[in-house]
């Protein structure tokens, strides 16, 4: 899959229509940042692509396939009980994928030896998002779909996460993000769209 | 497979770590059925008539217990999403988690019924009945209360919905559990509501992952 074409989409949570004959299209290479005030469906946006939610019209040509996506949503995906190394190691036998060296992924994102043995549920929330972060480094897969995935991240945490989208990018992987704030780092390929009804 | 695999162990090693969470049925269990026979006086051949009741309503209570937080904890934490969004059927995963699920919580029940069936007054025909019509009625509990914590995951009050909601769900099993241990009790033969119960079974083993699949999807989606 080499471009992500959305057309005239419509979503609804519950009664209300958050998403309405949105249309964009995102190829490989680029960084689509998704702006847009509380409530206007960011979320909603991502979840529909990932397979997560049912849109109630529209086209997404083509779906991403398991294989070829990422997903990080609001929450983490830790088990409190099990450690982050734990957590990666379930996480990739639940995606059929084998992991070369999930410490150095951990390590990657900045999560220290004792860090990755302890149990998730005593991490800090920069940790906790380091090790969801952690995913996208054991595994390559060419599209990333991230929510709010800055949230909890000190500056050290945003540093890497900028190198990890802008690397990501160069080699030709695709990310659709939603951020309240500015991406970090300098992104040659970034687009925005921006979800409030005033856009 | 490998998938469902790692789901089953996941919640083998979570459970290890919290074995307070778990004993919890089988202590549960064992104090219904032990302090029954002390309400009654443990000479009472009413012991014997009541013996099936109380250890099949002692296992409905303890399959209860701790089946709401089933599918709450990788709601919260977000691991559900990952499951729902897997290549593997969620069926399947959820399977493998409803048979940790068993192995961790019902298995225990069975493997003490023929203990706690001499304890009631019970012969060895009774409670090699019993033992048999739990095996074969446990994982039925087991995967109807999973199906019942799928479909209210997402409800703000589940702890008192789902007892209402798994009840008369569960109840088929109940009576033809206990209703063949009675027949061996009376020198009948049983072999007719085992095999209810090992039709309640397949059923269960086949249908219910797919009904809680596609009730966490309607929670999620």
């Amino acid at each position: 899959m080499s471009r992500l074409e959305v057309q005239q989409l419509v979503v609804s949570r519950g009664d209300r229509v958050v998403l309405e004959g949105l249309s964009f299209s995102v190829a490989n290479g680029e960084v689509l940042h998704i702006l847009g005030r509380n409530g206007a469906g960011k979320t909603s946006l991502l979840e529909v692509l990932c397979g997560l939610r049912r849109a109630d019209s529209g086209r997404i040509d083509p779906q991403p396939e398991s294989r070829q996506r990422h997903w990080i949503g609001h929450k983490n995906a830790l088990n409190p009980t099990l450690s982050a190394l734990e957590n990666l190691h379930f996480w990739a036998a639940l995606n059929g994928e084998r992991l070369d060296d999930p410490r150095a992924a951990l390590s990657a994102v900045g999560l220290q030896k004792a860090q990755q043995n302890r149990p998730s549920g005593q991490l800090s929330t920069g940790q906790k998002r380091r090790a969801a972060l952690a995913r996208l480094v054991a595994v390559p897969r060419p599209w990333w779909f991230l929510d709010e995935p800055l949230a909890g991240l000190d500056v050290q945490g945003l540093a890497l996460f900028a190198d990890l989208l802008g690397r990501h990018a160069a080699g030709g992987g695709a990310v659709l993000v939603t951020s309240h704030q500015p991406l970090p780092g300098t992104l040659p390929t970034l687009r925005h769209l921006d979800l409030s009804p005033a856009a | 497979m490998s998938a469902a695999i790692a789901v089953f162990r996941r919640e083998l090693r979570i459970a290890l770590r919290r074995r307070a969470e778990w004993a919890q049925p089988l202590v549960f269990y064992g104090i219904v059925a032990l302090l029954f026979p002390l309400g009654i006086a443990p000479e009472s051949p009413a012991l014997k008539v009541f013996a099936p009741a109380i250890v099949w309503v002692g296992a409905l209570l303890a399959a209860l217990l701790g089946v709401e937080r089933l599918f709450r904890s990788d709601l919260d934490d977000g691991s559900l999403e990952q499951m729902l969004i897997a290549e593997v059927p969620l069926a399947l995963l959820i399977a493998a988690k409803l048979a940790a699920q068993w192995l961790l919580t019902a298995a225990p029940l069975v493997l003490v019924s023929p203990l706690l069936g001499y304890g009631l007054g019970l012969d060895t025909g009774p409670v090699v009945i019993l033992f048999w019509s739990l095996l074969l009625g446990t994982p039925t509990l087991v995967f109807t209360g999973g199906f019942a914590a799928a479909l209210t995951v997402g409800a703000p009050r589940a702890g008192l919905m789902l007892p209402i909601l798994v009840l008369p769900l569960m109840t088929p099993a109940v009576i033809f559990g206990g209703g063949a241990v009675r027949a061996a009790v009376a020198g009948l033969p049983p072999d007719a509501p085992l095999y209810f119960l090992g039709a309640l079974l397949a059923l269960s083993l086949t249908l219910l992952p797919m009904a809680a699949a596609g009730a966490l999807r309607n929670a999620m989606g």
